[in-house]
């Protein structure tokens, strides 16, 4: 089944460790420089935000790529890059949106979030659950139970 | 060896800078962090250096493994000779700051000698430029942080930095990176001013290869499921370190009015409760570099001129030193909390010395002439004391006398009573904490010998109030500790026990809150072991690990033997432990005060465990032993 990677922003505490666990288990080094994730802060607002290729429906990197080394995990759902195909022109790193594309500069070729083969460490290591692998099929159902949540509070029960 | 940091030798006076590679061999000796800074201070420190000369030494010593996939890996220790006690000087401090100057290339920054004008410190990626900062002198350390992130042009740097007080040299100026991250004891920002040093900024995209990164991570998360299973990291997840603060008042084990009473006196100590601090300020939690327990507040002033202003804390520690001389609720004491923080003023430390002279005023020793027209009486509390932190910060008016900290205020104050060093209360001149140690011997013992001064964070043996089993102690401990508190029996070891093994988790870098310090349940040495085999690819048993805690902390000792004569003497708490009994509390805790007998008879115990002399002195067989006596490698 497809998956997605969803981020509750207010739960990431801005510890990291996503980062260097990403580094660690696709490097094999601790860089987050290198990591496919990053928190972006804001940290005098108390703001963190992890940021992370959105695995887009109709990805601008694929679109964009020259040689089309890029395509779709059908099985995950998630974007890959073939780098037997791959040139390094670096295109997808400049028309993605989101900086979902990674330069990684210790192997000289571009990176993404490939979904760790199915077990992010990213996921797996967050404790506060601010970072969730879940089914794409049924992604919303949590949210809406969520605004659920928020209505049956602010109008109580049918008694 | 996986991990490279390298050492940087930083000539201020010169303007230039060496690198060095760390010798294998120090690795097993020193570990890093703690361990290295012990090192490099005994061989780098002109002996006798005037601590605010440009002789003494200021270090940022990131742990052997700060930056990796370790559980909350995160601590630096910044290290010299302390201004405030002449010995040594060491805070440590959490945050993104030592992470980053791993990945910039370097473990150890020693910085020498000192500028002619302000500078701060910019290293990146293997190189370290000294760059001008007259246009931050002055500025707080939150806009420091700011203004230099701005001109780098790059908002993952990460700063360390000093306030006003560490710029006027005021002994208790600490170095502070983030909201509220500090190394805040000994001064260490007093030494920075004195080298005028305003701030370090790191930033590095080299990764730190690990010997066996597959195994590393999987056992990062064996230990961190294994910390998160405990109730004291739920407890820390909600309440921070303030989770215990309830249960140690209530039972009357925190110091008011400066220890003359153990009952709060101030009010209704229920507005003081972390409860209601979540119910009134809270705004959300925050970790450090790959913590998964994120034990720190965020709120937001409410009130007051910093009105608005995002903050971080509370620490049980400052809940008790603000609430220990009158602030009875949370406004005032997150106002003054922030406000030291940005004027980089170590609270522990100051709020000890604040409570000191208020009982000096309240006895009539001292007065409004001496204070400078400061009426310092308790219910003026609140009036007084952003005053008071102003006038440290700025080494002015009586804040002058404060700015020399516990041993420069009593020189100063003594002409006035021979009383003022009964009612001062420090431990080689570092002030006392808030804790009561009077019921308990044992933490009377560590807070005395603590080689940084009056501390908790270098022994503290909370397994003691846990009334664990004897054979699990005896286990633990590696001889009989008896399980009651209040006993003398087998504290010596406990303490010696806790020293070396808290060198160690320094020397790691990993955060102290994650061990035995709060659980028997958290890491200790035998997972520390496995940290090492995965990650740096050292090998170490538990003994021969225990054993770099005894080499840390033995040098750390010859250090203070060596800069300020510290013997027998200087491993005494406060008198007040030993002549003023508890006032209040039930029968376990009423009317206690140390022996002076058996603690004397404790003290030789605790010599004879670590191989010291019993004058305190580590003696040459130990020295030997421990491989003290080498010739310096670097």
């Amino acid at each position: 089944m497809e998956k997605m990677i969803l981020v509750d922003y207010k739960k990431c505490t801005g510890c990291r460790l996503c980062e260097n666990v990403c580094s660690v288990h696709n490097e094999g080094v601790c860089n987050p420089s290198l990591a496919r994730i990053k928190i972006i802060k804001w940290e005098w607002d108390g703001m963190q935000i992890p940021t992370i290729c959105q695995q887009c429906l109709e990805p601008a990197c694929m679109e964009v790529c020259p040689v089309k080394a890029i395509s779709k995990d059908k099985e995950l759902g998630c974007i890959k890059i073939n780098h037997e195909k791959c040139i390094g022109c670096r295109l997808c790193l400049a028309y993605c949106p989101f900086g979902g594309i990674v330069y990684n500069f210790s192997r000289g070729e571009v990176s993404k979030c490939e979904f760790c083969d199915g077990d992010p460490m990213c996921v797996k290591y967050c404790e506060t659950k601010a970072i969730q692998f879940v089914d794409a099929n049924t992604a919303d159902v949590k949210k809406k139970r969520s605004l659920g949540a928020t209505i049956l509070k602010a109008v109580g029960s049918r008694e | 060896m996986a991990l490279k940091g390298k050492v940087a030798i930083i000539d201020l006076s010169k303007g230039e800078v060496t690198k060095k590679s760390i010798p294998e061999k120090l690795r097993h000796l020193f570990l890093g962090g703690r361990g290295m800074a012990a090192y490099l201070l005994y061989h780098h420190l002109k002996p006798g250096a005037d601590p605010f000369g440009p002789d003494n030494v200021l270090m940022a010593n990131a742990g052997l493994l700060t930056g990796t996939v370790a559980p909350a890996a995160s601590r630096t220790q910044m290290t010299g000779k302390s201004p405030e006690t002449g010995a040594i000087g060491r805070g440590n401090m959490g945050g993104f700051f030592g992470a980053e100057l791993k990945f910039a290339g370097f473990e150890h920054l020693v910085f020498k000698g000192a500028s002619k004008k302000p500078v701060y410190a910019y290293v990146h990626d293997g190189e370290i430029e000294i760059r001008d900062a007259s246009h931050l002198w002055g500025r707080d350390t939150i806009e420091t942080q700011k203004i230099i992130k701005e001109e780098l042009g790059d908002k993952e740097v990460q700063v360390a930095c000093i306030g006003i007080a560490g710029e006027n040299m005021s002994v208790f100026g600490n170095i502070r990176t983030g909201l509220k991250n500090a190394a805040g004891r000994t001064g260490t920002g007093c030494i920075a001013g004195s080298k005028k040093l305003k701030a370090i900024a790191v930033r590095g995209t080299q990764g730190l290869s690990l010997a066996h990164p597959k195994e590393a991570l999987e056992y990062s998360k064996k230990a961190i499921d294994k910390i998160m299973m405990t109730k004291v990291a739920k407890a820390m997840t909600v309440d921070g370190t303030s989770y215990i603060w309830n249960v140690t008042n209530a039972s009357g084990l925190l110091e008011w009015m400066n220890g003359q009473t153990n009952k709060f006196p101030f009010g209704d100590w229920h507005n003081m409760t972390i409860e209601k601090f979540h119910d009134e300020f809270n705004v959300g939690m925050v970790g450090c570099f790959g913590c998964t327990v994120h034990c720190r507040h965020q709120f937001r002033l409410k009130e007051g001129p910093l009105a608005g202003e995002l903050g971080e804390g509370p620490e049980y520690n400052t809940q008790t030193a603000m609430g220990s001389f009158g602030l009875n609720n949370w406004g005032d004491m997150l106002y003054n909390w922030h406000l030291a923080n940005i004027y980089g003023i170590d609270t522990t430390g100051w709020c000890n010395l604040v409570r000191g002279c208020m009982e000096l005023y309240q006895r009539g020793i001292i007065n409004k002439e001496i204070t400078g027209g400061l009426d310092l009486s308790w219910e003026n509390a609140q009036e007084i004391t952003p005053i008071l932190l102003e006038l440290t910060a700025k080494n002015e008016g009586f804040g002058a006398i404060l700015a020399k900290g516990h041993l420069g205020a009593i020189k100063e104050l003594s002409k006035y009573s021979d009383q003022v060093g009964y009612y001062i209360m420090h431990c080689k001149g570092l002030g006392k904490l808030g804790n009561v140690d009077r019921v308990q011997p044992s933490f009377s013992l560590g807070i005395a010998t603590s080689t940084r001064g009056a501390d908790h964070l270098t022994s503290r043996p909370a397994l003691d109030h846990y009334h664990l089993p004897e054979d699990v102690l005896e286990k633990l401990y590696g001889g009989r500790v008896s399980s009651d508190y209040r006993s003398y029996e087998g504290k010596a070891r406990m303490v010696r026990w806790h020293e070396n093994t808290y060198a160690v988790v320094d020397a790691l870098g990993t955060c102290k809150f994650q061990t035995v310090f709060f659980s028997p349940n958290l890491p200790s040495l035998n997972e520390w072991v496995h940290y090492l085999r995965y990650i740096a690819g050292l090998e170490f048993t538990v003994d021969e690990l225990f054993e770099v805690g005894e080499r840390i902390y033995t040098l750390e000792k010859m250090i203070n033997h060596r800069e300020a004569g510290h013997t027998r003497k200087d491993d005494y708490p406060p008198e007040r432990s030993f002549k003023e009994g508890l006032p209040y509390g039930l029968g376990p805790v009423k009317g206690k005060h140390i022996e002076r007998k058996k603690y004397d008879k404790m003290l030789d115990e605790y010599y004879a465990l670590h191989g010291w002399d019993n004058n305190g002195v580590p003696t040459p067989e130990t020295l030997k032993h421990l491989e003290l006596d080498m010739e310096p490698l670097i």
